[in-house]
């Protein structure tokens, strides 16, 4: 909603919203026994066939100055990007649900009633494609150092004709041709290790085709949070069913295999986060 | 905003040199079992919940914006920009 919000008093909560799935026993399991992140007990807000989790948070700490504080602040938004999907996993352990994205907040229950409410045929679509898969996610690294590493002492197989020769003769292409080589080597490596790791993730994509439902591409992952040794060059996100997830991991064992430049790395069972939003009509060509 | 977080939430980098686990096999970071209290990468965890999960406006005007007000905020954290490639936020 665009509408103006009407200032609450301090002391007042508002609901946080983590996911929707459909009402019933399993998702009322799922809400007892979690908390939120302002530690508050986690409940079911239904309407029709469909209901929310919810738990309330104090209107000060989440409403709108309080959740820009929060969020701007990577602790703060660590933190609570945990307590979310610490609900939003546990749930999905128990019932298929749609995790919304983070910071959805409702001015009181009722609102959210008003959202399923609105939105209950999409929502039960879309429940209905996730039902039973998972989402795995697959990281694709060029890692030239690696590869480097791996290589034998670019020295010991380096002209052994004047391998024996010391000191080297001054006029002789020494040091500098060396240098040169070595460069050259460098960046050959460097293309080797993107050209293979660019490979490996086509690859993959191939293989895990007739497994996976549906690819997500995010972006790939770079600056401070992407730790990893190497460049992350694929960041694919795929929606595989439950049942499948082994037969998902062995289809990726050995896709990097003689590639000391290339890592793979997988993450999941996730909830289907990246799936959430059913794809626009019509944007070829527009990362989601 | 600062660039660095204070709690280092990025983790333990490996030490220049140090070998890592399966370099040019598969790395799965967390195994045949489930979850099981593995705790999940910051990085991959954004990349979910800010990018990912369904989209409500929700109630707070700001809510929906806030969440891209953080993009624009830790993108130097999250993601490196650089001129030539922009954030697609």
């Amino acid at each position: 909603m665009t509408t103006d919000v009407p200032a609450a008093p301090a002391t007042a909560t508002m609901s946080y919203v983590y996911a929707v799935g459909r009402a019933g026993p399993a998702l009322d399991a799922a809400a007892r026994g979690l908390a939120g992140p302002a530690d508050g007990p986690l409940r079911t807000v239904a309407s029709g066939p469909l209901a929310a989790l919810v738990s309330s948070v104090p209107a000060d700490a989440y409403g709108e100055e309080g959740l820009r504080a929060r969020l701007a602040d990577l602790t703060e938004l660590a933190a609570l990007a945990r307590a979310h999907h610490a609900v939003v996993d546990a749930a999905y352990a128990r019932t298929t649900v749609l995790p919304l994205r983070l910071a959805t907040v409702y001015l009181d229950d009722a609102r959210v009633r008003a959202m399923l409410d609105e939105r209950g045929p999409a929502f039960a679509q879309a429940l209905g494609r996730l039902e039973g898969q998972v989402e795995l996610g697959v990281k694709v690294y060029a890692d030239p150092r690696a590869a480097a590493a791996a290589e034998p002492e670019p020295q010991a197989a380096e002209d052994p004709a004047t391998a024996g020769r010391t000191p080297p003769e001054p006029g002789a292409p020494g040091p500098g041709r060396a240098y040169l080589r070595q460069r050259r080597q460098q960046r050959r490596r460097h293309q080797d290790a993107y050209r293979a790791a660019g490979a490996v993730a086509a690859g993959i994509r191939d293989r895990v085709a007739t497994i996976a439902l549906d690819r997500v591409a995010h972006r790939p992952q770079q600056g401070e949070l992407a730790g990893a040794a190497g460049e992350n060059i694929a960041n694919d996100a795929y929606l595989v069913p439950a049942r499948r997830v082994r037969e998902f991991r062995r289809a990726l064992a050995g896709a990097a295999d003689g590639l000391p430049g290339v890592r793979v790395e997988l993450t999941g069972p996730w909830a289907p986060y990246s799936f959430a939003t059913p794809p626009p009509p019509a944007a070829p060509g527009e990362p989601r | 905003m600062t660039a660095r977080p204070p709690g280092g939430a990025a983790g333990p980098r490996p030490a220049p040199g140090s070998p890592l686990p399966d370099t040019s096999g598969i790395t799965d970071l967390f195994g045949e079992e489930a979850l099981a209290g593995r705790q999940v990468a910051l990085i991959d965890l954004l990349d979910r919940l800010l990018n990912g999960g369904a989209v409500l406006t929700g109630d707070l005007v700001l809510s929906v914006a806030d969440v891209d007000l953080v993009r624009i905020n830790l993108r130097a954290v999250i993601h490196a920009i650089t001129p030539d490639d922009p954030a697609p936020w």
